[in-house]
């Protein structure tokens, strides 16, 4: 039926695209001449559309669900990563709040010494800072972690944190007494004093 | 683009992130169970199939090569799957192996020819499973190799690569296997 080997070899290579140029006219030019080639190079040609056409084969609908379902479970870590990926907002304000309460609370607690403003000829008597009589202090006393007896004279203002101001006191505030005494109250008076000093604001 | 976007996933899957396997094995479910199909001849057969080399490429991706194509690794698990599946089943008998003594002979000649086709149009479906039940009459190295080559048109060199021999082979196996085929649907 066919011509030779030759020829049907090159109908592959060229079914194949995978055929010199000069190859390819000489094919040609015999198809042309040979009616039984021409007839064997349809059929192979017809044979490659109809297994080709036929790839509309398709899986089940829910192919993908079973295949994830068969998975074995991955590590905690990376779903905590995904989800990190999926709401980086979130993820923002959660290390934001994770770092600022850490800070603050470090600072609370480190803060637990008696602290007072050196050099005002003070008087401290265990946890009690005493301003002694006839003794003026010209600017803001500032007390941490320790009570206040005044019995002297305050022209600015007082502020206790973390303590009380002894009831016995008899001496003079011009300015006005402030006490703070938790974290948020401290966090807030900490918070005043900054915007003061950026914004420079009046008392 | 789509093959991007997969690219992606694929390296998100190699750091351990699951879901985003889920992409790769839509992306692919088509080619990787036709693949199959045309291996095995049997749709649920097929399925299995397909979700098995799925998982183990889930499972291996640590041993996928980035810088090479996925596709090609993807079904070199799944013809490997196959060709082990069609060794557990009943031999093959090869029609066009000779019959001992009968020189020239072979099975061919030995069925009875009442494969008539009707003069009526034959519906695509029926078409179509007459053209499997033929491939699978080719032997299982021809059909692994008709599979990658007319279901994503591979080329011959990553056909080469999949089966793991080389493109010389891949060739005559296409040759042959195309002329087989030639013979059996000439009058489809």
């Amino acid at each position: 039926m066919s011509c030779n080997k030759e020829i049907i070899q090159l109908m592959h290579q060229y079914l194949d695209g995978d055929i010199s140029e000069e190859k390819e006219q000489e094919l040609r030019s015999h198809l042309r001449s040979c009616e039984a080639c021409q007839e064997h190079f349809k059929e192979l040609k017809r044979t490659v559309a109809l297994i080709t056409a036929n790839v509309d084969i398709q899986p089940s609908f829910d192919f993908t669900n079973k295949v994830m379902a068969q998975l074995p479970k991955e590590k905690k870590r990376t779903s905590i990563q995904r989800w990190f990926r999926v709401h980086p907002l979130l993820t923002a304000a959660a290390i934001f709040f994770i770092l600022m309460s850490s800070s603050i609370f470090t600072m609370w607690n480190q803060d637990h010494q008696l602290s007072y403003p050196k050099g005002m000829n003070l008087v401290v008597e265990n946890d009690t800072v005493i301003v002694p009589e006839g003794v003026v202090i010209e600017d803001d006393l500032e007390v941490k972690n320790g009570n206040i007896k005044i019995e002297g004279k305050v022209k600015g203002d007082v502020i206790i944190i973390n303590g009380d101001k002894l009831k016995a006191s008899a001496g003079d505030v011009a300015g006005e007494i402030k006490e703070v005494d938790r974290v948020f109250g401290w966090l807030w008076y900490e918070i005043k004093e900054m915007a003061e000093l950026v914004f420079n604001l009046p008392d | 683009m789509i093959e991007e976007k997969i690219v992606k996933q694929i390296k998100l899957v190699k750091k351990g992130d699951q879901a985003a396997f889920e992409d790769v094995v839509s992306f692919y479910q088509n080619k990787v169970f036709a693949i199959c199909f045309r291996m095995i001849g049997n749709k649920h057969e097929a399925e299995d199939l397909a979700q098995e080399a799925f998982i183990r490429a889930y499972i291996n991706i640590q041993s996928y090569d980035e810088n090479r194509k996925f596709s090609t690794w993807l079904y070199r698990i799944a013809t490997n799957l196959a060709i082990d599946r069609m060794r557990k089943k009943k031999p093959d008998y090869y029609l066009d192996a000779e019959i001992k003594g009968t020189e020239g002979m072979n099975l061919y000649s030995q069925i009875p020819d009442n494969g008539v086709l009707p003069e009526d149009e034959v519906t695509s479906l029926e078409t179509q499973s007459y053209i499997q039940k033929e491939i699978m009459q080719l032997p299982a190295k021809y059909r692994s190799i008709i599979a990658l080559r007319f279901i994503d048109e591979l080329s011959l060199k990553e056909i080469s690569e999949i089966l793991e021999i080389p493109v010389g082979t891949v060739k005559t196996r296409i040759h042959r296997g195309r002329e087989a085929l030639r013979k059996k649907l000439r009058h489809v």
